[in-house]
Formats: C-alpha cells, structure tokens, sequence
C-alpha cells in the first residue's frame, strides 16, 4: 500500500506519523527524543523502530517523506521596521506567520548598540521593513548600511521595505557580499497589509539555508525534504481545514489553541470583522490567517513565567483544593521538562495550567472592543479582530490531547461575560486533535491537500 | 514629483463625509492622499506621516473639540523628526460662536500653518496647498 510517513523534528521529540494514502487513514504514530546536537538520525531511528513495531513495513510502500522542524530552537527572526504600530508591527506579523520566533523586533534607525545586540540574539533570518511604498527610505536605508557593515555575513536577509529603496539597498548588499533576497513590502500603503510575500520567501531561505545551519541537512537524504517551521505547517493545516480545497469542502472559521511545553500558539483563520453595528475599526488590519506565540505561557519550560504572568490566585481559580504549592510545583516542572503526569493530581495540575495558558493567550490573540463616551453619544471602538462567532475552537498539544477533560480546558478560550471587552468565540464548538496529526496534515497538504483535508476532518473529534 | 498628503478627522470625531468629500478633491488635483479616515489620534497622523514620508498633514475637526485635540500636535511633530512639515486644519473648530479671527489666531499659534472656518470649499485649501509646496499649476 503506498504511504506517507511524516516527521515533525520537535524541539523535544520527533514525532512520526504513518498515513495510508489510499485508504485516507492514520497508520502509527511514534515519537522519541530529538537528537539535533549529535547527529538528527539517531532520534529519527529510534522513533522509526517504535513505528515498525506498530506496522508491517513490507506491505507499507513510502512514497512521500515530508518533515516540518523546530529544533534547534526553531526558526528564529528578528524584525525590523520604521514606525512601531506600522512597519514594524506588519514585519512582525509576516515573521510570524512564517512560523518563525520572534527575538525582537526593532523601529526606527537602528543603533551600533541595538546591532550588537541583535548579534548576541543569534537570529536564522533578519526581516528588513520600513516605508510604505514611495514613502519614507531614508530609515531603511540606514538600516541597511548598518546591517550590512556590522552583521555577520552568513545571516540572511529578508527586505520587505519601501519598493524605492530596493535599487539602493541591493547596491549596498552586493558590495557587502550579503545574502539576500527581496520582496514585496510588507506595507506597501499605510494599513494595508501585504505579509504573504515575505512569508513565501522566509519559507524559500528555511529550505535553502537554515536547515543546513542546524545539522539537519543530514536527514534531506533520507527523506524528500524538510519542509517549513513546524508551526507554519499548523497554519497551514488550520488553513485547508477552514477554507478546503479545490474539490473539498472545508468547515469554515476556525480557531487553533497549541499549548506547548515553551509556547501557547493561538491561530486564527477569520476575517475579523466588527460583528455589531456601529463600530469603528482602529489600528492595523489583521491577517486573515493570523498566528500568535506566547512565549511566556508554556506547561515546561515556560512554567515558572506562566505563573509570574497569571498570578497565583488566577491559576488557583482553576485548582482550589490541589495539594501542591504552585509555586514549587511550575518550579518543578520547569526543571523537569520531559515530565509526564502519573496520577490524578498531576493531571489537574498540568490542566489548570493548560486552562490559565488557554485564557491568556486568547486575550492576546483576539481583538478588544473599547466602549467611548463623546459629545456625539457612545462609541465603540475595535482593535483586532472580532471572533465572537467562530464556529469552532480546535485544541492540540500533549496537555490537550491526553486530558481526559479536553473541553474544561479549552472552555477558558470562549468569551466571558466579566471580561466582555474581550473578543473571543461565544459560542464555539470545541474539537480536539486527538491523534496530534496537525502539523502532519499540513506537512501532507503540500502534496495532497484534499487526502490531508479529509484525514483532519476524519481524526479531528467533537468532545 | 507627485506631493503625499495624510488627512483624517481628529479626536473623538466620525464626521465621515466631509473627510471622502476632501479625499476626493484632492486625489483629482493630483495629490497622493493617504487618508487615515475618522477618529485619528495625535500619533496616527504622525505615525501616517513619517512612514508615507508625507508634505503636510491636514486636520478636520468637526465636533467642536478641536481645539483640545489639537494641542501639542505641532511640538510632537518636531519630537518625531517631522520639522517644518505642512499642518492644515479646518472645520467646526470651536464651540459656539466666536470671533473667527480670533480662532484662526488661537489654532495659528498652535503651530499650524493654515486655519480655515466651515464652510470653506475645498479648492481654497488645493490652492494653498500648492503654493505652499511650491507646485506650479
């Protein structure tokens, strides 16, 4: 039978999933630790052996080996642009969508200072912005020069500035022997978002050159490629998955909550509208496939920040008779990052967090409507985006899909009437990727988005 | 050299009509107009300014609160880098009725550098406009 095995290279673990093509279902899954500081194959056999045990290779024919990665501390970017709210924060955006993670993003005419620093921070790709197109130039520019004088030569560059700024940028890049490519502006009018582009060539240079830089060039011989950020291929699953395809239906605006050991990604593939009369938009638009991470909400890793960020007295809301001190126990779990939960009590510990990490992040996410008092009456102001009537709320991530209470935690995504300015789904229905295959099918839908649209519909379950 | 011009109502105001009306007008006497629409901050218009690299920024105000919105808007403009950049602003500037000599003297020593009552068509503020900027008709 002909199969795709689809590898996920986590920061922690490589997970494998095995898809009958044919018969459109979900073979095996196996995971094992990542093994990227040595040599990125010994992880990938050691899952593979698991996987045999759960399948008969001599009837599996391997037609397509696809793999997403974020190990090696996944893709990581800084964004510069000119002003905070506008460039910079579209520059963001397009960065973040790409599945990369944030460093830092910078305004304004760079520093010698702020370019030591942007040094330290190591980033894979640098997304150069600034300028709508015909506006200003002269930042980016600078910006550029200085880039080009100071930074070490093999980081790559992404330019997504001011169109008329490109002719002299590229002079200053070629001088300098810097490897570049650009694009279009990620703002080429002011509020007008434009972050595919850069996003496409992000992708482009992840391929060509940061899996090399990470010791992972050694698994492109084995399997056909590794493909984009793993969080790139959630969006792009959560994508097929609301807007279909060609030949399949999709189910329309969804929202996906990933909470993870480090991060909590929210997704969310909407338009955003106001969805009441009468309100006035403000700021930048939103992408309709828009990606959040906070790095700061995280069930391992980012434990002990969690609790800094939410307070103990939100996560107890959630856990008012655990046995545990919270904060002994997020200490724990932050130096125990590979812990699994053996009993009870530390399942609904894992799961308040999942539920405080859930709230936050969905705040952060969505849009807020502010309520304004002026001479001409009331008024309501929207920042963001409006999902008040998202049809469904999808959870993935280890704490969500072995909960045997997916929806409790999930639950704390939905709108709250005590924080009403909060623009989250009022009424959703809540599903869960219990195979974890996410970030499989969207590795899959690159080759077969309709196999992949049907599998996602098949194996992601109403709770 | 096509000129770029960032327009849009200040302060709590949604006066919409008049901001289309001007958008219009100036786009056909061939300017770049980026219009941030009703409802704009301080900030927006500034923001607007230093990214389209703009010639002069022109204000409505209709609801009568202009005066309060409008002030410190020349002294953050010189904060943001923008020095010498064009500020127009006209509409229902004040409450009630007033001396307009005296308004225009108010708003003019509020930095900008054209005040205009209601009422005024747009073609006065095209002309000024122009000359201003130094653009031969």
């Amino acid at each position: 039978m002909d199969a795709a095995l689809l590898i996920d290279f986590g920061s922690t673990y490589t997970k494998l999933t095995a898809v009958d093509l044919e018969n459109e279902e979900i073979l095996a899954t196996a995971k094992d630790l990542t093994t990227v500081q040595t040599d990125i194959m010994i992880g990938f056999k050691n899952a593979f052996e698991k996987l045999k045990e759960k399948i008969n290779l001599n009837k599996v024919n391997f037609v397509e080996k696809l793999a997403c990665s974020s190990a090696a501390g996944g893709l990581k970017m800084v964004a510069i642009g000119l002003v905070p709210e506008l460039t910079a924060e579209a520059a963001k955006r397009a960065a973040l969508g790409a599945g990369a993670r944030i460093l830092g993003v910078y305004s304004f005419e760079l520093t010698k200072f702020e370019i030591e620093e942007i040094i330290d921070k190591k980033p894979d790709i640098i997304l150069l912005a600034g300028g709508t197109d015909g506006g200003n130039k002269d930042c980016i520019i600078h910006n550029a020069k200085l880039i080009a004088k100071y930074i070490i030569k093999n980081v790559p560059i992404v330019v997504a500035g001011n169109k008329n700024a490109q002719d002299e940028i590229s002079d200053i890049f070629n001088k300098y022997n810097i490897y570049y490519k650009i694009t279009e502006n990620v703002m080429p009018k002011l509020n007008q978002i434009n972050v595919e582009p850069a996003r496409k060539v992000i992708r482009e240079i992840f391929m060509e050159k940061i899996v090399e830089a990470k010791g992972m060039k050694r698994a492109e011989k084995f399997i056909n490629g590794i493909l984009m950020p793993t969080p790139a291929a959630v969006l792009k699953a959560a994508k097929i998955l609301a807007d279909g395809t060609d030949k399949e239906e999709g189910i329309g605006e969804l929202i996906v909550v990933d909470i993870g050991g480090a991060t909590t990604d929210v997704h969310s593939i909407a338009s955003g509208e106001p969805s009441k009369a009468g309100v006035t938009l403000k700021g930048l638009p939103e992408p309709y496939a828009k990606r959040t991470v906070e790095g700061d909400l995280g069930m391992r890793v980012s434990a002990v920040s969690l609790l800094e960020t939410a307070g103990i007295k939100r996560i107890s809301k959630f856990i008012p008779n655990s046995k545990y001190d919270i904060e002994e126990r997020c200490k724990f779990l932050q130096s125990n990052i590979s812990f699994v939960p053996k009993n009870e009590e530390d399942l609904e510990f894992d799961e308040s967090l999942g539920m405080v990490a859930t709230e936050i992040a969905m705040e952060r996410h969505v849009g807020t409507i502010e309520c304004l008092y002026t001479p001409l009456g009331t008024i309501y102001s929207q920042v963001g985006k409006d999902l008040l009537n998202v049809k469904y709320l999808i959870g993935t991530g280890g704490v969500i899909v072995h909960s045997k209470n997916p929806k409790k935690i999930l639950s704390t995504g939905k709108f709250d009437p005590a924080a009403p300015n909060y623009l989250k789904p009022v009424n959703p229905e809540i599903l869960v990727d219990k195979e974890y295959i996410l970030s499989a099918m969207g590795l899959l839908a690159e080759k077969y988005p309709d196999k992949a649209l049907r599998i996602i519909k098949k194996y992601i379950v109403k709770v | 050299m096509q000129k770029t011009v960032v327009l849009g109502v200040i302060g709590a105001d949604c006066h919409a009509v008049g901001n289309k009306i001007l958008e219009r007008a100036l786009s056909e006497a061939g300017f770049n107009v980026v219009n941030i629409g009703v409802m704009c901050s301080q900030e927006e218009f500034i923001n607007a300014a230093i990214e389209t690299n703009a010639d002069a920024i022109l204000v409505s105000s209709l609801y009568g609160h202009g005066e309060i919105d409008c002030r410190g808007l020349r002294e953050k403009c010189d904060e943001a880098g923008l020095k010498n950049i064009l500020l127009y602003i006209g509409g229902n500037l004040v409450v009630g009725k007033q001396d307009w000599s005296d308004v225009e003297k108010r708003f003019k020593g509020m930095g900008f550098n054209r005040v205009y009552p209601p009422g005024t068509s747009p073609e006065i503020g095209i002309r000024d406009l122009k000359r201003d900027l130094g653009i031969e008709d």
